[in-house]
C-alpha cells in the first residue's frame, strides 16, 4: 500500500486533512471572492435570518456573515502561520543548540523554556497591549513568543534522542562536527515530530487569536475576525442568537481539523504510538 | 530530601526574579513619557511633571525596579492612578471573585477528567472509550469563551436557570454569588477536562500494562480495587504535571471568561486598567498571575516527590 493510500485510510488524518484543506481554501478564496464586501454596511438589512441572498444572515450592521467568516479565515491562517513560524525558527534553534552543546547551555535553554510557561500568550499580549496598544501585530508577537519555549523543549528532547543513536556516533567517528551532524542527521530525523507539533501549535494560535480579538486585543475593526464576531454576536444574543454560533463553529472546525491532522501525522510518522491513543 | 527542596526552592526564586525583571522591563520600555501617555496629549507640562514625580518615573529604571520589588515584598503594590486606591486593596476585592472561580474550575476539571479518563481506559477500545475520546477531541477544539456564550444562550437566555452575567457579591447573598460562578466554572472546566481526560486515559493505560497490576489481579483484587489502589496513584505523576501546566491556561481562561460573564474579577480589573492606561495596575496584576503560575509549578514539583519518592533522587 502506498504511503498516501495508508494516510487516507487513517480516519483522523483524512478528516483533519479535509478540514484543514477547507480552512486554507477559504482563506485563499477571501483574496479573490466573497459574496458581499465584508466591510460594506447595509443597515436596512441588519440582523436578517439565513436566506438565499444571505446564506447565514446579516449582523447588526447589515454585513453578510458568510463574507465576514471567509475573510476571518484569512486572519486565523495568517496568525497561525506567523506565530508558529516565530516559534519554529527561534525554538528549534534553541533546542538544537541545547542538544548539541549540552552542559550549561542546555541548562540555560531549559530554564528559559520553564520560565516561558509563566507567561501564557494572553498574559504576554496583555503586557504588550498595555504598552504598545492592542492590535494584530501585538497578538502575533505574543502568541509567537509563547511558541518559542514549546518548540525549544520538544526539539531538545527529540534531538537528545537522536544524538544517542549509533549513526551519529559513526558520523562523529568520521570527524563530522556538531553543526554538520545537527544539520544533516539530527534535524531531518526530528522533522516529523516538529511538523506534528506545528499543527498543534497552529490550532493553539487560532484559539489564542480568537480569544485576544474577542477581548479587543487582537484584530482591530474594520478587519473581520472570528473572535470579534463572537464578541458582537454575544451583544446581539437576544435579537439573533445565531450570530454567536457561526464564528464559534468556524473556530471549532478549524481547530478540530488541525488537531486531528496532528494526531494522524503522529500515528503515521511513528506507528508504535498508535496503540497508546 | 533537604537538597532536593533547596534546589527546587532556588530555581523557584530565580524564576520569580526573572519574571519580575521581564514584567518591569516591558512596562519600562513604554515609548515616550509614561505620565504623558496616562494624562493624554492635552495635559500641561506641570501636571505631567507632578505625576512623574508622584510615580517616581523621573528616577533611573534600576532604582524604580528596586522600589517596586521592595514594595511587593512588603505588600505595598502602589496606588492606582485611575481609582486613587491602593492596588493591594483593588486586587484583594477582585480576588474574592477570581480565586473561588479558578478553584471551582480546577476542582471540576479534576473530577470530570479523572472519572472520564479512568472510564475510557478501563473500557479500552470499546464504545465507551471511543465516545470519551471523541468528546474530548471536540472539547479540546472548543474556545472556552464560545462555550461560555453557548452556556449563557441555553441556561440564561432559553431556560433562565442562571443569570447571563454579573456578580451580586458574597455579602449580599452567598448562595446567589456562588450560583453566578457556576456557568463560568463549567465553561472553564469542560475545555480543560477534555485535555486532562486524554492524559489520564493514556497514563492509566500505561500503568495497566505493568507487571504489578497483573500480580494484583492474580491476587484476586477486583478491577475497582486495582484501579483505585494501584493504578491511579502510579498514573498520577503525568496527570499532576499536566494539571500544573493547565493552571496557567485556567488563569488566563479566567481572564477571558470573566469578561464574557461581566464578573468583577482580576480579568476585568486588568482590562479596565489597560483602557485607563493605569500601567502600575497592569504591571502588578500580570506579576501576580505569573507568580501564581510559577508557584503552582513549584508546588507540583514538590508533590511529585510525595507521590513518587524515586524522583527525589533523580
Amino acid at each position: 500500500m502506498t504511503t498516501l493510500a495508508r494516510a487516507w485510510r487513517h480516519k483522523s488524518f483524512a478528516i483533519g486533512a479535509v478540514l484543514v484543506a477547507l480552512l486554507i481554501a477559504t482563506a485563499l478564496l477571501s483574496f479573490v471572492w466573497t459574496p458581499y464586501a465584508p466591510t460594506e454596511l447595509d443597515i436596512p438589512h441588519k440582523l436578517q435570518s439565513p436566506s438565499f441572498a444571505h446564506w447565514l444572515g446579516t449582523d447588526s450592521l447589515g454585513r453578510d456573515v458568510v463574507s465576514l467568516l471567509i475573510v476571518g479565515a484569512r486572519n486565523g491562517v495568517a496568525v497561525g502561520l506567523i506565530a508558529v513560524g516565530i516559534g519554529l525558527v527561534f525554538g528549534v534553534a534553541l533546542g538544537l543548540l541545547a542538544a548539541a552543546r549540552r552542559g550549561w547551555v542546555e541548562e540555560l535553554v531549559m530554564r528559559f523554556a520553564d520560565f516561558g510557561y509563566a507567561f501564557p500568550a494572553l498574559l504576554s499580549a496583555i503586557m504588550l497591549a498595555a504598552v504598545y496598544g492592542p492590535g494584530l501585530a501585538t497578538a502575533i508577537i505574543a502568541i509567537g513568543i509563547f511558541n518559542v519555549p514549546v518548540f525549544a523543549r520538544i526539539t531538545r528532547a527529540s534531538a537528545n534522542g537522536i544524538w544517542a543513536r549509533e549513526f551519529v556516533l559513526a558520523a562523529r567517528a568520521c570527524g563530522r562536527g556538531a553543526w554538520h551532524i545537527t544539520a544533516h542527521h539530527v534535524l531531518p530525523n526530528i522533522a516529523g515530530v516538529l511538523i506534528v507539533q506545528a499543527t498543534i501549535q497552529f490550532a493553539v494560535a487560532i484559539l489564542a487569536e480568537a480569544a485576544l480579538s474577542y477581548l479587543g486585543l487582537g484584530t482591530q475593526p474594520p478587519m473581520p475576525s472570528w473572535g470579534r464576531m463572537l464578541n458582537e454576536g454575544q451583544a446581539m444574543m437576544y435579537q439573533s442568537w445565531l450570530l454567536a454560533v457561526w464564528p464559534g463553529l468556524a473556530i471549532v472546525l478549524s481547530v478540530l481539523g488541525l488537531n486531528l491532522l496532528g494526531d494522524g501525522l503522529r500515528d503515521l510518522l511513528d506507528p508504535r504510538l498508535a496503540h497508546v491513543r | 530530601m533537604g537538597l532536593f527542596l533547596l534546589k527546587r526552592f532556588a530555581s523557584f526564586c530565580a524564576t520569580l526574579i526573572a519574571a519580575s525583571i521581564v514584567v518591569f522591563a516591558v512596562q519600562a520600555a513604554l515609548p515616550g513619557n509614561a505620565a504623558q501617555v496616562m494624562l493624554g496629549e492635552s495635559a500641561t507640562p506641570e501636571a505631567v511633571q507632578a505625576l512623574s514625580s508622584r510615580l517616581g518615573l523621573d528616577l533611573p529604571a534600576p532604582i524604580r525596579y528596586a522600589h517596586w520589588v521592595g514594595g511587593l515584598l512588603e505588600g505595598d503594590l502602589g496606588t492606582s492612578v485611575a481609582y486613587d486606591t491602593p492596588i493591594a486593596l483593588l486586587i484583594k476585592e477582585r480576588l474574592a471573585v477570581s480565586a473561588p472561580l479558578a478553584l471551582m474550575a480546577m476542582a471540576l476539571t479534576a473530577v470530570i477528567a479523572i472519572a472520564a479518563g479512568l472510564y475510557a481506559a478501563s473500557h479500552h477500545n470499546r464504545l465507551g472509550d471511543v465516545g470519551v475520546m471523541a468528546a474530548s477531541q471536540i472539547g479540546i477544539a472548543l474556545p472556552n469563551f464560545w462555550f461560555a456564550i453557548l452556556l449563557i444562550l441555553v441556561f440564561a437566555v432559553k431556560l433562565q436557570w442562571f443569570t447571563a452575567g454579573g456578580f451580586p457579591g458574597w455579602d449580599e447573598s452567598p448562595w446567589l454569588a456562588l450560583k453566578s460562578l457556576v456557568l463560568p466554572a463549567v465553561a472553564l472546566a469542560v475545555v480543560q477536562a477534555a485535555i486532562l481526560a486524554r492524559i489520564t486515559r493514556s497514563a492509566v493505560l500505561d500503568v495497566l500494562r505493568e507487571d504489578f497490576v497483573r500480580s494484583a489481579r492474580a491476587k484476586g483484587l477486583s478491577t475497582r480495587q486495582v484501579l483505585w489502589r494501584h493504578v491511579l496513584r502510579n498514573a498520577f505523576v503525568p496527570v499532576l504535571t499536566v494539571m500544573g501546566l493547565q493552571f496557567a491556561n485556567l488563569l488566563t481562561g479566567t481572564i477571558v471568561v470573566e469578561n464574557v460573564f461581566s464578573l468583577p474579577g482580576l480579568g476585568r480589573l486588568i482590562f479596565q486598567a489597560i483602557s485607563n492606561r493605569d500601567f502600575l495596575v497592569v504591571q502588578d496584576v500580570v506579576m501576580l498571575l505569573a507568580a501564581t503560575v510559577i508557584a503552582i509549578n513549584f508546588i507540583v514539583d514538590l508533590l511529585y516527590a510525595v507521590i513518587d519518592p524515586r524522583l527525589k533522587t533523580a
